[in-house]
């Protein structure tokens, strides 16, 4: 896994309080980690903060899974 | 006399179920015993660095194991939500869940959880949350600010959470009368469930004002002790002429109040009745009481009124007396009430050995008072070493007594000029 994935798998196990097995690439936060749309938006705030990223709200919205996030950031860093 | 409040209905209201988070800890027994001891929970306040305030006493809900009476908070809410409330909140669900528990009230029928509610307010809400918000925005990170930032802020969350906790689904108030909102919420949750609203309401306050906005705001107001900060234990003096002013407490009072015929029904455990409650407004300062206490005064009159008593039926008075210059204007009040009554009867001060809970201060006070029925003993006024002004009235400096207790009246009174009484009796 890389460094992004890894940060973002700790980041949702802090938010969420939930076990590190379950956060597998394609667990959804809502349906499969017990957030609410309320943890959702926190949880973006988290990623932005620790990676240094601007999501906006229409990106936000598609960041439904873990895979989306981890995606999501290291296209951000990639470019 | 015509009864006109809380006797005149059908529906006789009682508590079956009690919780505390106070200064002396964790647990309503906890609390009874260590107030009876004379024991106190004061100390330096150890939250945040007060060392640029007057004031630098507090009484704080003691961290520590469950067991020996602290708080542990991951052994009431889970960590994940816990970031989603402000400190008051996690005081009142603590005590909410100790006060349902003891009730056994578990209501299993979509009906029954219709017709069981709650009303439990604050006097200030999230103050340090809100501190906290102000300053990430002051910094340009406005949007950086947490989703849980309102709802973690707002008073009526506390009933919210033990809402949804519990799936109680009736009711769901909030009371927010600054230092009278403890009693206003169980009079008011009283008086629901008289009228037919509920047949169970979860009632009472909680709050969390030790914290840098909260002290020093009460210390502009000249309203805090001052002169007691190397000896915490002797700061809160009730009616003592070296008093100096209110030592603020944090924590909550929750009481599980039903309707009679409903808790006899299941067997449940009753600790005392709800007979009386009265109110007033003062009309007269926003801050300072009005000459003589009169709107105190006329708040004690409704509720014994509507409790369908004389002075000469009640035995023990839980005072408002937080340390302040108004003490005496109480106890003059309460004379002036009691008249040849005031002769028999027991008043003190437990605000001594806790501080000053604000929004939870009336009911916890409410289920001391309750306690003071069940064991017949009143609990003592601390630090009442030489009373600024003398009375017939027994403050019960110092030591607690037994005396025959089955009725009591319990004060608060609050800034803006609103002041409540409740009268509760053993069953």
């Amino acid at each position: 896994m890389s460094e992004i994935a890894d940060k973002v798998k700790k980041i949702v196990v802090e938010h969420l309080g939930v076990d590190e097995s379950k956060v597998t690439p394609d667990a959804s936060f809502i349906d499969d980690l017990g957030a609410d749309s309320l943890d959702t938006v926190e949880l973006v705030m988290a990623f932005e903060e620790a990676f240094s990223v601007e999501i906006p709200e229409d990106a936000a919205e598609k960041i439904t899974t873990v895979k989306d996030a981890i995606d999501y950031i290291e296209k951000q860093k990639a470019a | 006399m015509q009864s006109t409040g809380l006797t005149s209905g059908q529906r006789r209201v009682v508590v079956t179920g009690m919780g505390i988070v106070s200064p002396l800890g964790l647990g309503v027994e906890r609390n009874w015993s260590r107030l009876l001891a004379g024991e106190n929970g004061f100390g330096r306040i150890s939250s945040f660095d007060a060392s640029d305030l007057p004031a630098q006493v507090a009484g704080e809900v003691p961290a520590g194991p469950t067991e020996s009476g602290g708080l542990t908070l991951s052994d009431w809410i889970p960590v994940k939500d816990q970031k989603k409330m402000d400190r008051f909140i996690h005081l009142g669900l603590v005590a909410a869940t100790e006060a349902v528990e003891d009730s056994g009230w578990k209501p299993e029928s979509e009906e029954d959880r219709c017709r069981t509610g709650v009303m439990i307010g604050a006097g200030i809400g999230g103050l340090q949350t809100i501190y906290e918000a102000s300053v990430t925005v002051k910094e340009g990170r406005a949007r950086r600010l947490s989703p849980f930032f309102i709802p973690s802020a707002l008073i009526n969350l506390v009933s919210g959470h033990v809402s949804i906790k519990y799936g109680f689904k009736g009711p769901n108030h909030s009371v927010v009368t600054a230092c009278a909102t403890g009693v206003h919420a169980i009079g008011d949750a009283a008086r629901m469930i008289m009228l037919g609203d509920a047949d169970v309401m979860v009632a009472g306050g909680a709050e969390a004002a030790v914290c840098p906005l909260g002290i020093a705001g009460f210390c502009s107001a000249k309203a805090l002790s001052t002169h007691f900060n190397d000896t915490p234990e002797k700061a809160s003096r009730p009616w003592d002429r070296d008093r100096d002013g209110f030592v603020m407490g944090e924590g909550a009072g929750i009481v599980v109040l039903e309707e009679y015929e409903h808790a006899k029904a299941r067997g449940a455990k009753i600790y005392a009745e709800v007979i009386g409650y009265g109110m007033s407004g003062d009309a007269h300062h926003i801050t300072a009481p009005a000459p003589g206490h009169e709107g105190a005064f006329r708040a004690m009159q409704n509720a014994v009124r509507s409790a369908g008593l004389t002075t000469a039926d009640i035995q023990y008075v839980n005072a408002h007396g937080t340390s302040t210059m108004a003490d005496d204007l109480e106890l003059e009040a309460v004379e002036r009430l009691f008249g040849d009554d005031a002769r028999r009867l027991a008043m003190s001060s437990t605000k001594s050995a806790t501080g000053h809970l604000l929004g939870a201060a009336g009911a916890v006070e409410a289920i001391y008072s309750i306690l003071a029925i069940r064991d017949n003993v009143a609990p003592p006024t601390l630090n009442l070493d030489n009373p600024s002004r003398e009375s017939v009235i027994d403050r019960v400096a110092h030591t607690a007594q037994e005396r025959k207790i089955d009725t009591i009246l319990s004060n608060s009174f609050g800034f803006g000029g609103t002041n409540a009484s409740v009268i509760l009796r053993g069953v």
